[in-house]
């Protein structure tokens, strides 16, 4: 990783956050660096949300430290330099989408044109059009925008693109790309690998409150990079490069990161199998996979 | 000062909402309206000075009912949206979003009395100066203030549901109490002797005070006083609660 050479725009050093007895976050220490594209990636309940509403000053760390631009998140000047995405669900209806724009670029010392704004989100010629109008995409495009409607210096975008179709999705990714090859950092989350892939350069992988991996597209890939080998046989074979197995009415599971070396050795070990079916794990089974490991090895 | 700016902006589209989705304005508006026509025009109307202090007291009667019931369900309907958390992510502290809320509400209260000035004009003996009518809605203004604290304390404590049925149950008994609907002087002993601590009682003496000359009651003062101590108080208290428990 190259990002100890660039300059620190936001960092958590052992942030901790419980609600209650729940530990949302353990103790997580992340830089983000000036120009950076971070995907955080991690199954519902990881930890992600909370992180990023640490970054936003929208919550507070049990313990550690977060630091946003040099300052503390909390402290509204310093948060005139970073932008949010809202929940489309709670886009006030009756303004308009134009208006909205509007009254956030208000909070900010430096605006983007509202015009370009919306064109560049594929929303051109809807600023008349009241938010209660729009379509449900329409909508999360429009949150997506609000984010960049002060002309900030870094982004947080929660699960930017979810229940987007395929072509509303990739408007959002561009929107998203132009804002970082002008120079723009981002910080956004996803439960989707070819999200992240279409978009990061830089994973941080989080499953239980912890970081569990954090590296290169690539590198990701090959930890989560994990598939499901499954067949109908009377008893578990012995085979190499299985993560974790299981034998469920009759079928065997296994879990590997190489299904072509296995699936050799299962025929050449000779086992009578049936039923042969190899398919990617979700990145659920993934995650279970490495959080064992992390356990394991701990 | 910078916020000034922002409060402006806040204000503006927190009003622009509210007269898109004009509901809360018809409502806060019907109430003094019909209870003008009501009780106002058929029984006081005829007199010059008993029709203008009717008129204020309905005036009161529906700036409670903007203040009270408007704000309180207003506030915990937007506790419920993500839009709320959201603001408190954009470069502003707290106050904006706050000193909007009070404007926006005391914009309904004025056109929810509008209706009531009109009736009082047109179909009863009221009679008032210009500057008489301008120092009334000052104090209207200025009395809907510990009403408008309970709103934002109803608000920030309960759940929208609730805050639809708590405001309620809170606006006619305390409108009643005070004298604004009948005259005290028909009320039953206890109400009589209950009144005077009642904050609409202190909120009508004042408008009373603006529109007719009248001396009002040091005791309801002092009460309209503390009870916007009081209110101030609990209103802080739900407020910060209400963040301590999004931050939880």
């Amino acid at each position: 990783m190259n990002t100890t050479t660039r300059r620190t725009l936001a960092r958590t050093i052992e942030a901790t956050r419980r609600y209650g007895d729940v530990l949302a976050l353990d103790r997580v220490s992340l830089d983000i660096g000036a120009g950076e594209l971070v995907g955080l990636l991690g199954p519902n309940g990881a930890g992600k949300s909370t992180l990023i509403s640490l970054f936003a000053g929208l919550r507070r760390p049990t313990s550690g430290t977060v630091e946003l631009l040099g300052g503390s998140p909390a402290d509204p000047a310093v948060r005139q330099g970073i932008g949010v995405t809202p929940q489309e669900t709670g886009l006030p209806e009756a303004l308009k989408a134009g208006e909205i724009v509007s009254f956030v670029s208000a909070h900010y010392p430096s605006r983007r044109d509202r015009t370009d704004l919306l064109a560049r989100f594929g929303l051109a010629g809807l600023a008349d059009r009241q938010i209660g109008g729009l379509s449900g995409g329409q909508k999360r495009r429009l949150a997506v925008a609000l984010a960049f409607a002060g002309d900030p210096r870094v982004v947080f975008l929660d699960e930017p693109t979810t229940g987007l179709d395929v072509e509303a999705r990739r408007t959002l990714w561009e929107g998203i790309r132009s804002f970082h090859a002008g120079g723009g950092t981002v910080v956004l989350t996803s439960h989707y690998l070819e999200e992240i892939e279409a978009l990061a350069q830089r994973v941080v992988v989080i499953g239980r409150g912890r970081v569990l991996a954090d590296g290169s597209v690539q590198d990701v890939r090959d930890v989560v990079g994990v598939r499901r080998v499954s067949f109908a046989a009377p008893a578990v074979p012995d085979l190499p490069g299985v993560l974790r197995g299981s034998v469920e009415n009759g079928r065997v599971h296994l879990l590997t990161t190489d299904s072509d070396l296995l699936v050799t050795e299962l025929v050449r070990a000779g086992t009578p199998f049936a039923d042969l079916q190899v398919r990617p794990t979700s990145l659920e089974e993934a995650f279970l996979t490495i959080t064992s490991k992390e356990e394991t090895r701990a | 000062m910078p916020d000034l700016r922002l409060v402006l902006t806040h204000t503006r589209y927190q009003f622009l909402e509210q007269l898109r989705v004009p509901i809360s304005l018809v409502a806060s508006a019907f109430f003094p309206a019909a209870a003008m026509l009501a009780f106002v025009v058929p029984f006081t109307g005829a007199d010059p000075a008993s029709a203008t202090q009717a008129t204020a007291g309905m005036m009161l009667f529906g700036a409670m009912s903007a203040a009270l019931i408007g704000l309180s369900v207003s506030v915990a309907q937007d506790r419920e949206r993500p839009w709320d958390p959201y603001l408190r992510t954009l470069p502003a502290g707290p106050l904006p979003r706050f000193a909007g809320r009070i404007l926006t509400t005391m914009a309904g209260m004025l056109l929810s009395v509008a209706p009531v000035l009109l009736i009082s004009a047109f179909l009863t003996a009221a009679a008032l100066s210009p500057l008489r009518l301008a120092l009334g809605i000052g104090a209207l203004l200025l009395g809907a203030v510990p009403f408008m604290l309970m709103g934002l304390f109803i608000g920030y404590a309960v759940a929208a549901r609730a805050a639809i049925a708590v405001s309620q149950v809170a606006y006619f008994p305390i409108a009643a109490l005070g004298g604004l609907l009948v005259p005290l002087e028909v009320m039953p002993e206890f109400v009589r002797s209950l009144a005077p601590f009642v904050p609409s009682r202190g909120a009508i003496e004042l408008m009373w005070a603006a529109v007719a000359g009248r001396t009002p009651s040091p005791v309801s003062l002092a009460a309209l006083a503390a009870w916007t101590l009081l209110a101030a108080a609990a209103a802080t208290w739900a407020y910060r609660r209400d963040e301590g428990r999004r931050f939880s």
